[in-house]
């Protein structure tokens, strides 16, 4: 078996849809990715440059009110306060449901938003306060997205430089221990460079030790932000002295082109393509997957150093990546994005403002299948495995959420025969085409349509 | 059985005799239905829980050195052991110590070593096993040791993964917020169309007999237990450790469940004291709800690995070997921290950089299991930590 336009819809996609044909070639699958991004045109998300609040506003602001407690002006401080924190949570709120309707309106099938969810999911990210909560998707946009049929090196660097994973990962207030900055006080934490070695690039079997993480977090001092500037070099941070990583010896030129160099050489490896290409064929097929799908996608990974418009398009071409059974799991996010992409619920609906209702519709259902929004269990992302997804309870907030949401999210809601054909595909289960007949009502029809282990299964 | 068991059981027996009358929970049929009285609850630490903030070796010349703003001016706690000082958020646990229910056991890990991964660290530690190639998790391997048990003798508890559960022999699995609204007839449907998948079959089978079974006793609350403020005690982990002792006072016996937000790399003081109010206040209510049973009760905390021995430059530390493991509950004998301290000295440190480990945890928790579920020891040896030497009896059960 080669090309299924229902798989490519469920398998690299985010779902069928009532109103969008999936895709009828793997040419066409790829198409979103070469032009303009259309999706993010109509459902824009400001990239972390521009969105609003800034950090330098919340500082501004920050402090005033600070400044301003026990004067007369507290009030008033007070309350400029209060309208930034209510843009900075109105802004979360846009990037959540943008990102879930960018799923249900993407074309050919939406591998484009699957991509996205992918690298952002290697690139995790996580926020501890409340002044950059809106800004993780930010993130996404500015360093993820423009990336995912690019060069994988470029992505990394993207990545890598940029704030809100320098935040993430300790990276900016790591310092070199003979520094000048490091002999009067600080010192290194290696958190970056012990992730980017075990998750980002050669993983957690490549050919490293801890003297190798010891000495890439060495390399690393100096790479910094600053709420205004953006990411910085910091020289008088920077550890001097060459540093020896994976056998390559970097000299002692501290500096921006030194890091870039670093995170080329890691982006190259071939212990990076191979994990990689594990990864990708595990996310997209199966737990388990062909050797040779994960060795085609390795090769092709080597041989274009990394290009992932190149690797996306072996991906689809590879027989193997058609012919596993459809034994993936939706995980929760996608899981509610295919049923609103099934139901055809329209993007203003799901783009209400934020209220107690609009949140126990959408994102507290997420936290309650397991899979809380923007709150990865670690650097490491989500879950691979079945198992991990489906486990009583979990499940049990599955089937609750099915039965209850789409007469919510609907004025009226489809014919279950119907609905039953658009969701799963024509080639249903018959369980689920009796279930669909024989419920006693149409939202509980719809809702078992939406709990069938076929529509959850990819 | 060993002498130590019949103290535990005659100890148990006792306190289930002041107070059967007063609670409904310890019907004498909960008891012949449940293959063991004892109970064990095994907490995962995730995130890797620095053993040398929460069990301070104050007699240590090096520790000052080594941790200028975490340890070289420590806020001092009630619960002192001597060489060792409790970290100040213990407070509460003061009166728990001192019946000798809480305690700890130093420098202690698994077989991990060296990469420092959270990921691989953690599947390790709930393996049990020596190497990275284990599937089940080693509670799992223990329930399969006696056969024909029940499933709801054993509860993952929580919307995580539990690896130390997972594996061949049947366990619950639950959230104490679910709710499962379906008509009788949807139900019979979804059983239909999940009748082929044995993931999703086995995880609605398991949902809907739990979502019954909570019906049926018709929302009994337990006793609500003040906080430090004196406003009731707040939090997924205590509801976590409310669901874990209102099933353990009933016919569970083993229950799992973890507690994030250890991994401190970054100004650790504030993160870390919250993680152990968590843990505090998850160790309070398995003691109150558990009523009688806590005599009967081992709970053993437990973590991937320990953090560096040094504080790093962002006064947080980074991922390192050895570290510590909690235990508490009345069957064991707590009020002192166990273990062969290996000193700090840079020269005694593990890769000169990380706390030495001097005994695999999983001997500890071999003993306990050993003392709790009377399994001989070759069962541990070879099914349960399979190629364990479990060594010498460390003393944890009374």
């Amino acid at each position: 078996m080669t090309f299924d336009s229902l798989r490519a819809a469920t398998r690299f996609g985010t779902g069928l849809s009532p109103q969008l044909p999936p895709p009828d070639s793997v040419a066409a699958m790829l198409r979103p990715l070469r032009g303009r991004d259309e999706t993010a045109r109509r459902l824009p998300i400001a990239p972390y440059g521009e969105i609003r609040p800034s950090l330098v506003e919340w500082n501004v602001v920050a402090r005033d009110w600070r400044k301003a407690r026990g004067t007369p002006q507290e009030a008033a401080a007070r309350t400029a306060f209060d309208k930034l924190r209510a843009a900075a949570r109105a802004a979360a709120w846009h990037n959540f449901t943008s990102t879930l309707a960018r799923g249900v309106i993407a074309p050919e099938g939406g591998l484009h938003e699957r991509l996205t969810r992918f690298w952002a999911d290697h690139f995790t990210v996580g926020s501890r306060t409340m002044r950059d909560r809106h800004l993780l998707t930010a993130y996404v946009e500015e360093a993820i997205r423009p990336h995912v049929a690019g060069r994988f090196e470029e992505m990394l660097v993207a990545v890598v430089t940029h704030p809100v994973m320098l935040a993430y990962l300790d990276q900016s207030r790591s310092v070199g221990p003979n520094s000048a900055a490091g002999r009067r006080g600080g010192g290194l934490n290696e958190n970056l460079a012990r992730e980017l070695l075990e998750l980002h690039t050669i993983g957690a079997d490549g050919p490293y030790d801890q003297l190798d993480v010891r000495e890439l977090a060495e390399l690393l001092t100096g790479l910094g932000y600053n709420d205004q500037r953006g990411m910085e070099f910091r020289p008088e941070r920077a550890e001097p002295g060459s540093e020896t990583v994976l056998g390559v010896t970097f000299p002692n030129r501290a500096g921006f082109d030194t890091i870039r160099e670093a995170l080329r050489m890691l982006a190259r490896h071939p212990a990076t393509a191979g994990h990689l290409a594990r990864k990708i064929a595990v996310h997209f097929v199966s737990e388990d997957p062909d050797p040779a799908l994960v060795d085609a996608l390795e090769a092709v990974w080597r041989d274009s150093d990394g290009d992932l418009l190149a690797v996306t398009a072996a991906l689809l071409e590879h027989p193997a990546a058609w012919e596993a059974p459809p034994r993936k799991v939706k995980p929760p996010f996608d899981y509610v994005q295919s049923a609103l992409r099934a139901l055809g619920v329209p993007p203003e609906t799901i783009m209400r403002p934020e209220t107690g209702e609009t949140r126990r519709l959408l994102q507290i259902p997420l936290a309650r299948m397991g899979q809380r929004w923007e709150h990865p269990p670690g650097p490491e992302g989500w879950p691979e495995a079945a198992e991990a997804w489906i486990t009583p309870p979990n499940l049990a907030e599955r089937i609750d959420w099915a039965m209850r949401a789409p007469a919510a999210l609907l004025p009226e809601l489809p014919d279950p025969r119907a609905f039953a054909r658009v969701a799963v595909g024509t080639d249903m289960p018959e369980p689920v085409a009796f279930a669909a007949r024989a419920a006693e009502s149409r939202a509980e029809a719809i809702g078992l349509v939406l709990a069938s282990p076929a529509f959850q299964r990819r | 059985m060993t002498r130590i068991d019949r103290r535990s059981l005659l100890r148990g027996g006792l306190a289930l005799g002041c107070s059967a009358a007063a609670s409904p929970l310890l019907t004498p049929m909960a008891f012949a239905s449940a293959p063991w009285e004892n109970r064990l609850v095994v907490i995962v630490l995730r995130g890797a829980m620095d053993g040398l903030d929460a069990v301070r070796p104050a007699g240590d010349p090096a520790l000052a050195g080594l941790r200028p703003t975490l340890a070289a001016n420590p806020r001092a706690g009630v619960i002192d052991a001597g060489y060792f000082a409790l970290h100040p958020a213990f407070d509460r646990l003061a009166p728990m110590w001192r019946r000798g229910e809480f305690g700890a056991v130093h420098a202690v890990s698994t077989p991990y070593r060296d990469r420092r991964s959270h990921v691989d660290g953690q599947d390790l530690l709930e393996a049990g096993t020596a190497g990275l190639d284990g599937r089940e998790g080693w509670l799992n391997r223990l329930l399969q040791t006696v056969p024909g048990m029940a499933a709801e003798t054993a509860y993952a508890i929580g919307r995580e993964e539990m690896l130390i559960l997972s594996g061949r022999a049947a366990a619950q699995r639950w959230a104490p917020d679910t709710r499962l609204r379906l008509s009788p007839q949807g139900r019979r449907l979804l059983e239909g169309m999940a009748h082929d998948d044995p993931l999703f079959r086995s995880a609605l089978g398991q949902a809907m007999e739990i979502v019954d079974d909570l019906a049926a006793e018709d929302a009994r609350s337990g006793p609500v237990l003040p906080g430090p403020d004196g406003a009731p005690l707040r939090g997924d982990h205590v509801r976590l450790a409310e669901f874990a002792a209102s099933r353990l006072a009933g016919e569970s016996r083993i229950a799992s469940f973890s507690i994030n937000g250890w991994d401190t790399h970054d100004r650790q003081q504030a993160p870390f004291e919250r993680a152990l109010v968590r843990l505090v206040d998850t160790l309070l209510t398995l003691e109150t709800g558990l009523g009688p049973a806590w005599d009967r009760t081992a709970v053993l905390c437990v973590t991937e690995f320990g953090r560096t021995a040094a504080e790093n430059g962002t006064g947080g530390t980074d991922h390192g070997t050895g570290g510590a493991m909690l235990f508490a509950g009345g069957a064991l004998r707590g009020g002192r921290v166990l273990g062969d301290w290996p000193g700090l000295a840079e020269a005694d440190l593990y890769d000169r950089r990380d706390l030495m480990p001097t005994r695999d945890l999983r001997a500890h928790a071999g003993w306990a299991m050993r003392g709790l579920f009377g399994l001989d020891r070759s069962v541990i040896e070879e099914a349960v930590f399979p190629g364990l030497d479990l060594g010498a009896d460390p003393g944890l059960l009374l």
